[in-house]
């Protein structure tokens, strides 16, 4: 093909088995099949009802995340509540994983994790494929050139037997972002002040790709926190070309391609890129240099400001006023100085060893203040393992911190581990929805510094004052 | 699936923007392995007081809301997680459509793929709903229609697979198994394997 294309349409392109007429939409061949507990038994039952066996085991890889406690496994019993409809969901996934042959990266696997964590973790997210997930942070995988989204359990039943969704083609929006992040802004920041900018449902029915400078200095894992959240502005994924960074970050991952093959997929990568001229529908920008650490102060990840500034006043607006209300948050006053009650390092946007590293590097030598309840999850069994390796963990411990096993934990509460009603928590997660971290918890997002800067002050605090 | 052609009813109206799946159904009850009864869990936290007692001032607990089969909802209803639980808590407590400025892309697979109708109306229609909560409204499936009150009727936007899909009662799967011979030849075909 001779036409110019953005790199979203070269991917798109290279997948579609059946092209979208005005009746149908296109059949979009999957490449990697990412499932987990909670949005797979359904699925799983629907097949089992039609007598049908998964189409591709071989491009489907299973793990548990949401439902499993973070505390040793053999004090699983002891959780209340959740743990009996949550042993049963994680003993039909078991069941599930063995009747059709799909490979299961269980209780007993060193490689199990939050999905979104170990997909890079083990070089099973490359570029160029297209990756689905029962899951609204599968865009996460977008950050190495891969077509990757969320999908819901019916759609999963549909990539289990036919490994194909009918899809039609979202539009494409460009967010530029030239310039450098300042000390301390990381980009949990940006992206944080990106959902600012365009809103929550500033994505919607597109396909983002970020480019410029700033994005293009990140790591893999700063990467990763910017396309992970990209469906907290409404985007199903979030895309960027691949490159020496991302290559370097796969080079001898377990399932990477090796030898020839390697030299091949790379070759084949190094294509993946937007053409110059390519024409997307909707084009935005934003300077990194002129960002600060930022934080949410409402109940939807665009309701965001910087970590000094005032709480906007918008009284007259009903939807606005009851966030606020149920924040306690006064219009006006920032939130620096308010006392947290919880703090929480981890997420598949920010529990990987670079995040670990960054809470580390504040709290090193120093306590988290008295009344603050501060838990640190590791994203994979790989990164507690790496982590403890580096002694992060007795940083974590000394400091008085929990240092818990891998998993989505108290992202979204679904295994125990929650904040208490009315409680504040500063959270390094990816949803400040109501009640998303527990019964009328309150939840502002921040970078893994700005959440350890907070845990030591035992309030909202500004981590340049920290370092 | 039951095909869905027409729905006739009164309009519940919760006015709020961004009304997020967490809110729609709180992820503490998705330990589920099935999707029966979630109707139940439908809003909990907005619905219910810590005690378990009802709030009397949410617009589903209104008597006058009691079997309405229409919600009408502030923009960008349905953001947030992919938990297909959202559509079906909202099926299990009887509704049928959903009215909105934006309704949020995965939400919205979602709802079509259960027989769960997503309408996009204009600002003005929307305001108009909004401010009438209660609202006799019928909505035309085939033809893409809603009926308001006064008779006058606004087309809204709907794929023409999707819509195929709940006129006929016809599950999308049923579609792609039809291509299975495509899938295959294409698997065989590609230059390069995932």
């Amino acid at each position: 093909m001779t036409e110019v294309r953005t790199l979203f349409e070269k991917v798109w392109d290279q997948h579609v088995v059946c092209t979208e007429t005005d009746d149908t939409p296109a059949v979009l061949y999957v490449d990697l099949h990412l499932i987990h507990e909670v949005t797979t038994p359904q699925a799983f039952a629907l097949l089992r009802n039609l007598a049908l066996p998964v189409r591709r085991p071989d491009l489907t890889l299973a793990t548990m995340d949401h439902s499993t406690p973070t505390l040793p496994v053999s004090s699983f019993q002891d959780l209340k509540i959740v743990a009996a409809s949550a042993a049963q969901q994680i003993s039909q996934m078991e069941r599930n994983c063995a009747d059709f042959g799909i490979e299961l990266l269980g209780f007993d696997n060193d490689n199990r994790g939050i999905v979104h964590v170990i997909g890079p973790e083990l070089g099973v997210t490359q570029p160029g494929k297209t990756i689905v997930c029962g899951d609204s942070h599968t865009s996460t995988h977008g950050a190495f050139g891969a077509l990757a989204f969320g999908i819901g359990t019916t759609e999963v039943g549909h990539v289990l037997a036919t490994q194909c969704l009918l899809q039609r083609k979202p539009k494409t929006l460009c967010i530029d972002v030239p310039g450098r992040l300042p000390e301390a802004v990381t980009s949990k920041d940006l992206i944080l002040a990106i959902i600012g900018h365009i809103g929550v449902n500033g994505g919607t029915g597109h396909v983002i790709e970020y480019r410029g400078a700033a994005i293009e200095a990140l790591d893999m894992e700063a990467r990763m926190t910017i396309y992970n959240m990209s469906i907290e502005a409404g985007a199903r994924a979030g895309m960027i070309g691949p490159d020496d960074t991302t290559f370097a970050y796969l080079d001898g991952r377990p399932r990477a391609p090796r030898g020839a093959a390697w030299d091949s997929a790379v070759r084949r990568w190094r294509a993946l890129r937007s053409d110059a001229d390519a024409a997307f529908d909707r084009s935005v920008a934003i300077d990194a240099s002129a960002l600060q650490p930022m934080i949410t102060f409402g109940t939807n990840p665009g309701m965001v400001i910087g970590v000094n500034d005032p709480v906007p006043s918008q009284s007259d607006d009903p939807t606005f006023r009851k966030a606020l209300d149920y924040m306690r948050v006064e219009p006006g006053k920032p939130l620096t100085g308010t006392a947290v009650d919880v703090v929480f390092i981890g997420s598949c946007t920010n529990s990987r060893l670079s995040d670990l590293e960054q809470a580390a590097s504040l709290l090193a030598g120093k306590r988290i203040a008295d009344g603050v309840r501060m838990l640190v999850v590791p994203g994979s069994q790989q990164v507690k393992k790496v982590a403890e390796s580096k002694g992060l963990d007795q940083i974590f411990l000394a400091a008085g911190a929990e240092w818990r096993e891998s998993g989505c934990s108290m992202c979204l509460g679904m295994n125990g581990d929650t904040v208490a009603a009315g409680q504040l928590s500063v959270s390094t997660s990816n949803r400040n929805f109501e009640g998303r971290q527990g019964v009328g918890a309150r939840t502002i997002l921040a970078s893994p510094l700005t959440a350890a800067a907070s845990a030591i002050a035992g309030r909202v605090a500004d981590p340049r004052r920290h370092m | 699936m039951e095909p869905l052609r027409t729905i006739q009813s009164r309009t519940v109206v919760l006015p709020t923007r961004d009304i997020d799946t967490d809110q729609i159904i709180p992820a503490r009850f998705l330990t589920t392995t099935t999707r029966d009864g979630l109707g139940d869990a439908l809003f909990y936290d907005l619905r219910f007081n810590a005690d378990g007692s009802e709030r009397a001032d949410f617009p589903l607990n209104q008597p006058e809301a009691t079997r309405c089969a229409v919600l009408v909802a502030g923009n960008n209803f349905g953001c947030g997680s992919s938990r297909e639980h959202a559509a079906w808590a909202l099926l299990d407590y009887g509704i049928r459509a959903v009215i909105s400025t934006e309704i949020a892309d995965i939400f919205r697979n979602n709802a079509l793929k259960n027989g769960l109708l997503p309408v996009v109306v204009d600002a003005d229609v929307h305001s108009r709903l909004i401010a009438n909560p209660g609202a006799e409204i019928e909505i035309d499936v085939a033809a893409t229609t809603l009926m308001l009150p006064d008779a006058s009727k606004v087309e809204f936007p709907l794929d023409r697979f999707a819509r195929y899909c709940l006129v006929e009662g016809i599950d999308q799967l049923g579609f792609l198994q039809q291509r299975i011979q495509d899938i295959q030849a294409f698997e065989e075909s590609r230059p390069w394997k995932p």
